[in-house]
């Protein structure tokens, strides 16, 4: 069995409540980091080697330590729970069966960052479970672990929930600050970061949901423990979201010395493909990580097994790699089109851009007529090197990532799929009613008999 | 006149309450939720302007911000909302199956509403539930693992409550 250290109680009856969660062993990271110097906390996440489970996977001790300490300001800790990623909804999971969990890390989280006032910035659409972490809070309230001087500490700490009200960007960091204060959620020009100048200017880190969660092992067990689980630079372990064309949809907790292989037809996680058909594609971290074909996924390009992990999934680079990223894996079978599917993410950028700058929210545009043309038939070859130059005119040319992850998926349809865009393109009449298939796209390992 | 009552109006300032002094607009966004669900489920100028002076905020400040996120309705809708979502996890479970079942039960388009003003179809992007696919948000609740019999099931309940 892999271990669990987050999900390891998600099944225990009634642990969404305090009084459950707490006879489990809960809140004991918040009593052992009391007793702590707040720095010797972001040593311990330092060492445990954890890095942002939002997507970026920049590490978090690190992050931590760079918050300005200015005297007299106020710092702020928020917890980004904006999932809006397409593929991923392991945040909501962790929120709506371990509630607590969340609480305890976020406790520990704002003693270590100095943050008396801490917010969750939950998507809009997840309205029942704000219902639900709301509950948690004032539990912890009753029992001491918020409030005033928690537990004769003599720290003070207030957890608020903010909901959203439907914007991907939202999840940026910048522009979820813009709109925690109650404006468009438009994406800052960094510098300055928000560790300098975030939440009405002050000091501000802002986490992911998983991340914060994972300080609660950290603490309990010793970064230098959590660094053993894993391999390399991917250590303790990762919540992966998995959808598409799999026998088991659903979140596992994974430790990152797991095959991409064993993941997807083993039946303690994915359980194989359905219906006997065989695995064409798969995008492996969210809808803004490059899409790869099964002979790239399951191996890399050099032929060795490809891990769940950050460096083997990004290994060998966008030519031949993709990326960990939120953790929303999403597989494809033969009877998919990967014009389709990339169509649907390219309506969804357009659909998410926030307007402010040209490349990105023209070429989102774009990309999405282009895609549109040739899905219905209607496209000339030209149109698959148009929107080639599209991606590449719009990636690194925006104010924050969100042009990139609009183009990233692009250029990898196209990179690896491309005589799929051109049979549409030759196939106009075809194409409406049937779709292009396998052809040496398939994972080479497993062959139905 | 559009006017919480006193009751949502202590709603109104506990939200205020969460913010520091003088950061107030910060609950610009729950207000409006608070807003849309109070007033008739969606946004009216009228009902915009209310929740500004409540804030002290100008009118073009909350116009702004209800003209950007997906969630807030600025015209009428019916009195249940099927926003099914239409984005590639989905797609690949046969969402636009389930949009154009929708569509010919209800006699629709995407972006309408039934003559009795019973329903509203509108696609949405990516709602975190892709593993669950096909899904629909009918206000805040999720249906997930849809099928034709379930949107059947659905529909009459929706009819029944009449
Ligand atoms: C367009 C866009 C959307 C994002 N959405 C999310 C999100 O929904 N949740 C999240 O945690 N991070 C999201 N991020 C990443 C955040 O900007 C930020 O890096 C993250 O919250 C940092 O937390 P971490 O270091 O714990 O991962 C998004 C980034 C971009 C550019
Ligand atoms: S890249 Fe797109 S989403 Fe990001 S700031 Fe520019 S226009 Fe807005
Ligand atoms: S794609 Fe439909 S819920 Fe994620």
């Amino acid at each position: 069995m892999a271990t669990k250290l987050l999900l390891a109680k998600a099944h225990v009856e009634g642990i969404r409540h305090f009084e459950v969660y707490r006879r489990e062993g809960g809140y004991a990271a918040v009593e052992k980091a009391l007793k702590m110097e707040p720095a010797a906390i972001v040593e311990e996440v330092k060492k445990s080697g954890l890095r942002g489970r939002g997507g970026a996977g920049f590490p978090s001790g690190m992050k931590w330590s760079f918050l300005a300490k200015p005297e007299g300001v106020p710092r702020y800790l928020v917890c980004n729970a904006d999932e809006s990623e397409p593929g991923t909804f392991k945040d909501r999971y962790l929120m709506e069966f371990l509630p607590h969990l969340l609480i305890e890390g976020l406790i520990v989280s704002s003693f270590a960052l100095g943050s008396n006032r801490t917010y969750i910035y939950i998507r809009g659409e997840y309205a029942w479970i704000v219902g639900i972490l709301e509950q948690a809070i004032a539990e912890a309230k009753q029992n001491g672990f918020l409030g005033k001087n928690i537990l004769g500490s003599g720290f003070d700490c207030e957890i608020y929930v903010q909901r959203g009200a439907g914007a991907y960007i939202c999840g940026e960091e910048t522009a979820l600050i813009e709109s925690l204060e109650g404006k468009r959620g438009n994406p800052r020009i960094k510098p300055p970061f928000p560790a300098i100048k975030g939440l009405w200017d002050c000091p501000t880190v802002v986490n992911n949901v998983e991340t914060l969660a994972a300080v609660v092992p950290i603490l309990n067990m010793g970064g230098e423990e959590y660094a053993k689980i894993g391999v390399g630079r991917s250590t303790g372990t990762k919540l992966i979201s998995a959808c598409g064309n799999i026998n088991k949809p659903g979140v596992y907790e994974i430790e990152m010395t797991l095959s991409v292989e064993e993941f997807i037809y083993s039946d303690e996680y994915c359980g194989g493909i359905p219906n006997g058909k065989r695995l064409k594609a798969c995008i492996p971290g969210g809808s803004s990580v490059p899409i790869l074909p099964a002979n790239l996924l399951l191996k890399t390009a050099k032929g060795e097994t490809r891990l769940m992990n950050y460096e083997s999934l990004s290994d060998g680079g966008f030519a031949t790699g993709s990326m960990l990223g939120s953790g929303g894996f999403i597989v494809l079978d033969e009877d998919q089109c990967v014009v389709k599917n990339t169509l649907t993410l390219a309506r969804f950028y357009r659909h998410e851009s926030c307007g402010q700058c040209s490349p990105c929210r023209e070429g989102t545009g774009w990309m999405e007529k282009i895609l549109t043309k040739i899905e219905n038939g209607k496209g000339a070859i030209s149109d698959i090197d148009l929107l080639w130059d599209i991606q590449r005119k719009i990636e690194g040319n925006t104010i924050c990532p969100l042009g990139d992850a609009a183009a990233w998926p692009v250029a990898a349809a196209i990179r690896h799929f491309r005589d799929e865009f051109e049979w549409h393109v030759n196939n106009p009449e075809l194409c409406q009613t049937q779709n292009y298939g396998l052809a040496h796209y398939a994972d080479p390992i497993h062959v139905p008999a | 006149m559009v006017k919480f009552s006193e009751d949502k109006l202590k709603e109104v300032q506990s939200m205020i309450d969460r913010y520091p002094e003088g950061k107030q607009k910060s609950a610009l966004i729950p207000l409006l939720h608070l807003a849309q669900e109070d007033f008739g489920g969606w946004l009216s100028a009228e009902t915009m302007d209310y929740v500004g002076s409540l804030l002290g905020i100008e009118p073009i400040e909350v116009y702004e911000v209800a003209t950007f996120y997906s969630m807030y309705n600025l015209k009428p809708v019916g009195k249940h909302v099927f926003e099914v979502c239409h984005t590639g996890p989905c797609m690949l479970k046969g969402s636009d199956d389930i949009i154009a079942y929708i569509k010919t039960k209800l006699d629709i388009k995407v972006g309408e509403t039934t003559a009795d003003g019973l329903f509203t179809l509108k696609t949405v992007e990516c709602l975190g539930a892709c593993g669950y696919a096909p899904m629909m948000q009918m206000g805040i609740d999720y249906r997930e693992h849809l099928t034709e019999a379930k949107v059947d099931e659905i529909i009459a309940a929706c009819r029944n409550k009449q």
